[in-house]
């Protein structure tokens, strides 16, 4: 791949950081000895399969599962009934009135989405399992159905949770700044009706799953799973099945891809413990691809109503008012914080002083959203991009100059947003420039003529979109001001054994993201060896005290909460060896031996040298006659805690995450105008993660988010009909790129070292947003002369694109209005300068 | 369940990386299952229902199968390649090693299906253009890498 190298800010030095060594990981996988979830197997293991809701909402009038427990190769069943006594409902994070939604492990007198599990069967085979569910006997007495968030709350419309009241789940509006005085200085007052950010998600290949066994004698389970956040799995499952955190043991080694959306598995865990606990033997349990794709973790849908946006002649832009109503789908899993976690990126990347956003969220009979790659972050910026390509289509500016124009500048880092984050470093002009010259912005209008002699409309597009990172929980309060989360932590142990081995342990949960090779990187760094002889033991396991409530892989944070953990740890263990070594050699102060080659020796006489292997042995198994006073160990752990105050509830002000990485994806499409049809010709994502520990990894991971969003951007969609059908159950009908659908990539990269982390780096791996950002802006470039449709949906598959050409109204409604004078919308195609004149002149 | 006559169950022979097992198997068990679950070779994958994603893809008699899409009683007799016999003793192959070297996996889930893939090509198209690696590549979904790294990997092996 290409990849540009801008000016480092640093002389690079002599270490591993920095480095692209090879993977830890990759030798065990390339040759299929991984560990996945649906590998760990047990003697007399229980295969479960879940019975699902072929209703999207219906009451439950009877279950009879008799027939099914008399099938000679079932193990035993479980049903809502038997959750409901067994159980308490999950936890909810919510205030009123969604708080008083009750959520079980199984549906519980009512189904409220397709593939909504009610019964779970247990049989000594897959195939059995499933044999035996389609004996299962379930009677429904049917309800309506509500799919359209916009009409959740319409008078006669079936009220999906009767304990809440209503299908409104949280409310709550955040106002910052003088809007009324933004308006008043505006020149001009853009106003769009209506914006939809879609329903999809990741897909992992790997779907989830889990092997549970219940120790009778300890009341512990043991629950092998590929759940991708443990620490919040146990809040959520300890105190629904009535047992303290200890009782449950979280495993995972390798998972294959979460994205988030392996987070709220927590309802399909507690299922297989307790038929593990009532059948007494192990449970397995393995999602089928259709049950992911109807039950687990939908991406936020998300409209964005009523947008009003204050701006002067010249694109600077003042403020904007917007209703965003988010769709939580039938249960609030780790609803509604993303009702808080889009302000941490409030105003983007740009210098909005004034913002008021009314959100709502409700529930419909869809299946729930949870976190996915980008969450909640992705909808709000992709929101704030819209408005930027608009108000320059709109008001005949260039984006990019509308861009450069308002984005925060280099020199103005780090810079606090009108809602109290602190954006740490970065230089957003220079990633664009950088970007543009990627895909050769200079040449644009000579490849537009190009293109268009050939009957296609070329269009640019731009996305830039920031990857906040290292949540301070404590934004949680904006949604409950009762709960007591905040701040956040990681956890990592680093020890050397009596042969001397380094080994690392670490509280985190990997789906990709190459853990082992960078923590060996970190510490081989600090011990000064090789990263060969750093041991990094693959997966979680919370029986090793390894972890702290926030643990797991998630939310852009490992670079910064798990190396600092990892750092931290380190250091301990560098400082014991050194004191360990002085003790040895006689009383020799730290400060005058050093690590080097394996060991430890005198600054000023290297042939005083004690390998690592010494070390280890004198304090593990050789120890008699050290100094009483001697505090060594050598089993360093450090929890890391990144420096969080509480945000201030009634304001709505704080710091949400300490990191902000930057992208700026640019993409180059032709049109079919015929067809709608169109390619990606040329493609270009730049990325700033601070301090970069291994370049190749990171972009891998801007490569995997890039074509994610591409995927989004075009195809993928979770699509319902009236009913609540899912129609896009699989990857027949859900289509994710494949190898011919990937256009040219060039990547590069800019290098802002974060003031606030110990390394200097940022967490990574959910920009890919700007991707469904820069292909939305490419698409409206394209059209504009040729009807100028303004798009209104973050996928525009090409069914989409030809109605927009057809009938250019079918984009969004947009109405300009000038101080004292209201113009119609805009249809495009006035002959007036195109976006690219602004740099061409 | 089944009242017919006809047998459910059939004992088959399979010659799975250079080793035959014998083993008594439902008509309807899927070779991924066979593989996976009577052989404990778990390094084939499972990722679909139906037969899009290619993590299962195996050699079958030399020719490229997703083993999802194939009954276990089908490969009867057969010889079956497997991500398990890639590598010579220690010695990964070139594929293995380019997939390493260009960074061509995450989480590793695709990776064996997309290396059985990739072998099946080279040894048909030893020279491949890009547009013949991407044709051979397209039934096997990632997730993760976006291709790109793959397509390099196996571009890279080929030289």
């Amino acid at each position: 791949m290409t990849t540009v190298a801008p000016e480092r800010t640093e002389q690079a030095q002599e270490t591993w950081k920095g480095q692209n060594v090879p993977r830890k990981e990759d030798r065990r996988l390339v040759q299929g000895q991984g560990v996945f979830v649906d590998d760990v197997k047990r003697h007399g293991m229980g295969y479960l399969h879940f019975v699902r809701s072929p209703y999207a909402h219906a009451h439950i009038a009877s279950i009879d599962v008799s027939k099914a427990e008399e099938h000679p190769a079932v193990y035993g069943t479980l049903t809502g009934e038997e959750v409901a006594a067994l159980t308490d409902p999950f936890f909810q994070i919510s205030s009123a009135p969604g708080a008083n939604v009750k959520d079980y492990a199984l549906a519980v007198g009512k189904v409220r989405y397709v593939g909504e599990p009610i019964v779970a069967v247990v049989a000594e085979t897959r195939e059995a399992a499933r044999d035996a569910s389609e004996l299962v006997e379930i009677e429904y007495e049917p309800l309506d159905a509500i799919t359209d968030a916009r009409h959740a709350r319409d008078d006669g419309v079936p009220t999906i949770h009767e304990d809440a009241g209503g299908n409104l789940m949280w409310e709550g509006v955040y106002e910052w700044g003088d809007l009324d005085a933004a308006f008043a200085e505006a020149d001009k007052v853009v106003k769009i009706d209506e914006l939809h950010f879609h329903r999809f998600n990741s897909t992992p290949l790997e779907c989830d799953g889990a092997l549970v066994e219940y120790n009778r004698g300890v009341g512990q389970w043991t629950i092998h799973t590929n759940n991708q956040f443990p620490g919040f799995a146990a809040i959520m499952m300890g105190p629904a099945m009535r047992v303290g955190l200890d009782k449950l043991r979280f495993v995972t080694q390798d998972i294959g891809g979460g994205f988030g959306n392996k987070i709220t598995s927590h309802p399909q865990l507690v299922a297989c413990c307790l038929l593990a606990r009532k059948l007494n033997r192990p449970v397995q349990w393995t999602e089928w691809r259709t049950d992911f794709h109807l039950s687990m973790s939908h991406g936020n849908e998300r409209w964005f109503l009523e947008t009003e946006v204050a701006v002067k002649s010249d694109g600077t832009l003042l403020g904007f008012r917007t209703k965003a109503l988010d769709d939580a789908g039938a249960y609030l899993r780790y609803e509604p914080l993303g009702g808080v976690i889009w302000a941490q990126v409030t105003p983007g990347m740009y210098k909005w002083q004034h913002i008021r956003l009314e959100f709502t969220q409700v529930a419909t009979n869809k299946a729930p959203v949870s976190p996915n790659r980008g969450y909640s972050r992705m909808q709000h910026l992709w929101f704030t991009e819209r408005v930027i390509d608009i108000v320059a289509h709109e008001l005949d500016l260039d984006p990019v100059e509308v861009r450069k124009r308002n984005y925060i500048k280099a020199e103005d880092m780090p810079y606090t947003t009108p809602n109290g984050c602190v954006y740490d470093s970065g230089d957003y002009a220079k990633m664009l420039d950088i970007a543009l010259d990627l895909v050769d912005y200079r040449g644009l209008a000579g490849r537009r003529a190009e293109a268009a002699a050939r009957g296609r409309l070329l269009g640019l597009g731009i996305g830039s979109t920031l990857d906040s990172g290292t949540n301070n929980f404590g934004q949680s309060r904006l949604i409950n001001p009762e709960l007591q989360f905040s701040g956040n932590n990681e956890v990592a142990t680093v020890k050397l054994d009596i042969f001397g081995e380094i080994v690392v342990t670490l509280g985190t949960t990997p789906q990709g993201q190459s853990h082992e090779t960078t923590a060996a990187q970190v510490v081989a760094d600090i011990l000064k060896c090789s990263i060969d002889d750093v041991h990094v033991r693959a997966g979680h396991d919370s029986y090793w005290n390894s972890h702290a409530g926030f643990s797991g892989t998630y939310a852009s944070q490992f670079a910064v909460t798990g190396l600092g953990a990892v750092k931290g740890a380190t250091e301990m263990l560098r400082d014991q060896i050194l004191t360990l070594a002085g003790a040895v050699f006689g009383g020799v102060p730290p400060e005058a031996l050093e690590l080097a080659d394996g060991g430890v020796r005198m600054r000023e006489n290297h042939e005083a040298f004690l390998p690592f292997m010494a070390c280890g042995a004198i304090i593990n198994a050789n120890n008699a006659g050290l100094p009483e006073d001697l505090d060594v160990t050598l089993n360093c752990r450090y929890v890391y805690r990144p420096p969080f105050e509480v945000p201030d509830v009634e304001r709505k002000y704080g710091n949400l995450t300490l990191t902000y990485a930057s992208q700026v994806h640019v993409a180059v499409i032709e049109v079919d105008p015929e067809t709608g049809y169109y390619d990606i010709v040329d493609y270009a994502a730049v990325d700033d993660c601070g301090r970069r520990i291994n370049p190749q990894i990171v972009e891998g991971q801007v490569m995997g988010a890039t074509a994610q969003a591409l995927g989004a951007a075009t195809h993928e969609q979770f699509v319902y009909d009236e009913d609540g059908n899912l129609l896009t159950p699989n990857f027949y009908d859900y289509h994710v790129p494949h190898a011919l659908d990937m256009p040219p990539l060039q990547t590069g990269y800019v290098e802002s070292p974060s003031p606030f982390t110990s390394l200097g780096t940022k967490g990574m791996g959910e920009g890919g947003g700007a991707g469904i950002h820069a292909v939305c802006a490419a698409v409206q470039d394209a059209l504009r002369e040729h009807g100028g449709a303004v798009v209104w949906d973050s996928c525009n598959p090409y069914h989409r694109v030809w109605e927009m050409l057809n009938d250019p109204a079918k984009g969004a409604r947009v109405q300009v209005t000038g101080v004292g004078s209201t113009e119609p919308a805009k249809s495009g195609g006035a002959g007036s300068a195109g976006p690219e004149s602004g740099t061409d002149a | 369940m089944t009242t017919s006559a006809v047998p459910t169950e059939r004992t088959i022979s399979v010659t799975v990386n250079g080793t035959t097992y014998e083993r008594e198997v439902e008509a309807r068990k899927l070779l991924i299952h066979f593989i996976r679950d009577d052989l404990d070779l778990t390094g084939s994958h499972i990722g679909c229902d139906t037969g899009n994603c290619g993590a299962c893809s195996v050699i079958v008699d030399g020719t490229l199968v997703k083993s999802c899409m194939m009954l276990a009683v089908q490969a009867d007799g057969a010889r079956v390649e497997t991500v398990e016999g890639l590598a010579a003793g220690e010695e990964l192959s070139k594929l293995q090693q380019a997939f390493t070297a260009h960074h061509a996996l995450q989480c590793g889930y695709c990776t064996p299906g997309m290396l059985m893939s990739a072998t099946a090509l080279l040894r048909a198209n030893p020279s491949p253009s890009d547009e013949e690696i991407k044709k051979a590549l397209q039934g096997n979904i990632c997730r993760c890498t976006g291709y790109w790294n793959i397509f390099e990997a196996v571009k890279a092996a080929a030289e």
